[in-house]
């Protein structure tokens, strides 16, 4: 018998709290997510374990959405709308420059662990355009130059 | 029993019949990839188009899903049928440019490639029909293996293209490929597929090697049967 590791147990009682069943797959991958700000492989056995779905069904529902990261991710995820609106507004521009200053490509972290930076699509706040949402928080009509600021002032808050 | 007319010809088959089925009964050939009996239909392949007519409307159908009617009247190789089958085949000869299977059904159709799709290079032969997930899901039971991604990226891999621990080493999945993008390596004693090497049984009566042991133990274990009753070869049993 393997010893159970801290995500396994972690992982345990979140599905439990879901009631341990397969129809709460997302609900139960994203309150993984929640904890981790990825999903880790040992947390999706352990999922497949517990509600009795093979792991290639769990990897089909985590890969297919994007949502869903399989890589560890930074403590606040920096999410550059790429929305018509934002495009329109120059969203390209303050991922340039995000991507100067933070040196990571879209998709990677940085190497302190505090930032992932991801492009996604409408974040539904288009007449906020141009939109940067930097863990959780909405960071309306942003200019580039503002981005050094914010990024500190994150960097301070750890 | 119901009544319909396929090509012109009547034809009375059970409720629940798939055109499909019904027209193989009545020697009318419909060209499929990916309707396999051993697994359920999920109408990937779409090849097997055909033109479903009821009442005044007429309207093109995957033969493989859909169940026979009452009255209705079926066209499998009209201009509009084919006109939507050569298209599909130009698509599938665009993601799979490799694959021999597709080029010999396009080349009896007088299919040629397209300059307007662009052909994909790192599809290999795939056709993302899903039968090998459908066969290791309901006939082996093991379900070692799934779809990864999605849209462009989409691909038929065991999780997180590991060596899955669950793999019995089968072969379902590459004997059920449409167009034989699994592929599997066998030697004497060992057998590769998805990465994993799997040590091959030698039979205890003749000692040839007959099966993966995995798979031994995997059968015993679903069905009781003890082992040393599994170790004899089909031919010596």
């Amino acid at each position: 018998m393997k010893k159970a590791t801290t995500t396994e147990a972690k992982t345990k009682e979140i599905v439990k709290k879901h009631g341990r069943d397969k129809s709460g797959l997302i609900a139960i991958l994203q309150d993984i997510q929640e904890e981790y700000n990825y999903l880790p492989k040992e947390a999706l056995s352990a999922v497949g374990n517990e509600l009795e779905v093979p792991l290639s069904r769990i990897y089909e529902v985590a890969t297919f959405y994007n949502t869903f990261s399989l890589n560890p991710r930074g403590r606040y995820l920096v999410e550059v709308c790429a929305g018509t609106a934002c495009h329109v507004q120059g969203a390209f521009n303050l991922k340039d420059r995000l991507q100067r200053d933070l040196e990571i490509d879209c998709g990677q972290t940085t190497k302190d662990n505090m930032f992932t930076l991801e492009e996604v699509r409408c974040l539904g706040c288009c007449s906020l355009a141009p939109v940067v949402r930097i863990g959780g928080n909405i960071h309306p009509y942003l200019t580039q130059n503002e981005i050094p600021g914010i990024l500190r002032n994150y960097r301070k808050q750890g | 029993m119901v009544n319909f007319i396929i090509d012109g010809k009547k034809i009375s088959a059970e409720k629940g019949t798939m055109v499909l089925e019904a027209a193989r009964a009545n020697g009318i050939d419909i060209p499929t990839l990916c309707a396999h009996e051993a697994v359920s239909r999920s109408g990937a392949c779409r090849l097997c188009v055909v033109e479903m007519k009821k009442g005044k409307r007429a309207k093109i159908v995957t033969s493989c899903l859909y169940p026979v009617e009452e009255g209705i009247i079926i066209e499998t190789k009209n201009e509009r049928v084919m006109n939507v089958r050569r298209l599909v085949l130009q698509l599938l000869m665009a993601r799979c440019p490799e694959s021999d299977v597709i080029r010999d059904l396009a080349s009896q159709l007088g299919v040629d490639a397209q300059p307007r799709f662009a052909a994909d290079e790192d599809k290999s032969k795939c056709i993302l029909c899903r039968s090998c997930v459908r066969v290791c899901e309901e006939v082996v039971g093991v379900s070692a293996i799934g779809f990864s991604c999605r849209g462009a990226d989409k691909a038929v891999s065991t999780p997180f293209n590991e060596d899955s621990a669950v793999c019995i080493g089968c072969g379902a999945c590459a004997f059920i490929c449409p167009t034989g993008h699994i592929e599997m390596e066998t030697t004497e004693e060992t057998r590769k597929i998805w990465g994993r090497t799997f040590k091959m049984k030698t039979c205890d009566v003749c000692g040839r090697y007959f099966a993966p042991e995995d798979q031994l133990k995997y059968i015993s274990k679903k069905t009781g049967v003890p082992l040393k009753e599994l170790a004899v070869c089909t031919n010596c049993r």
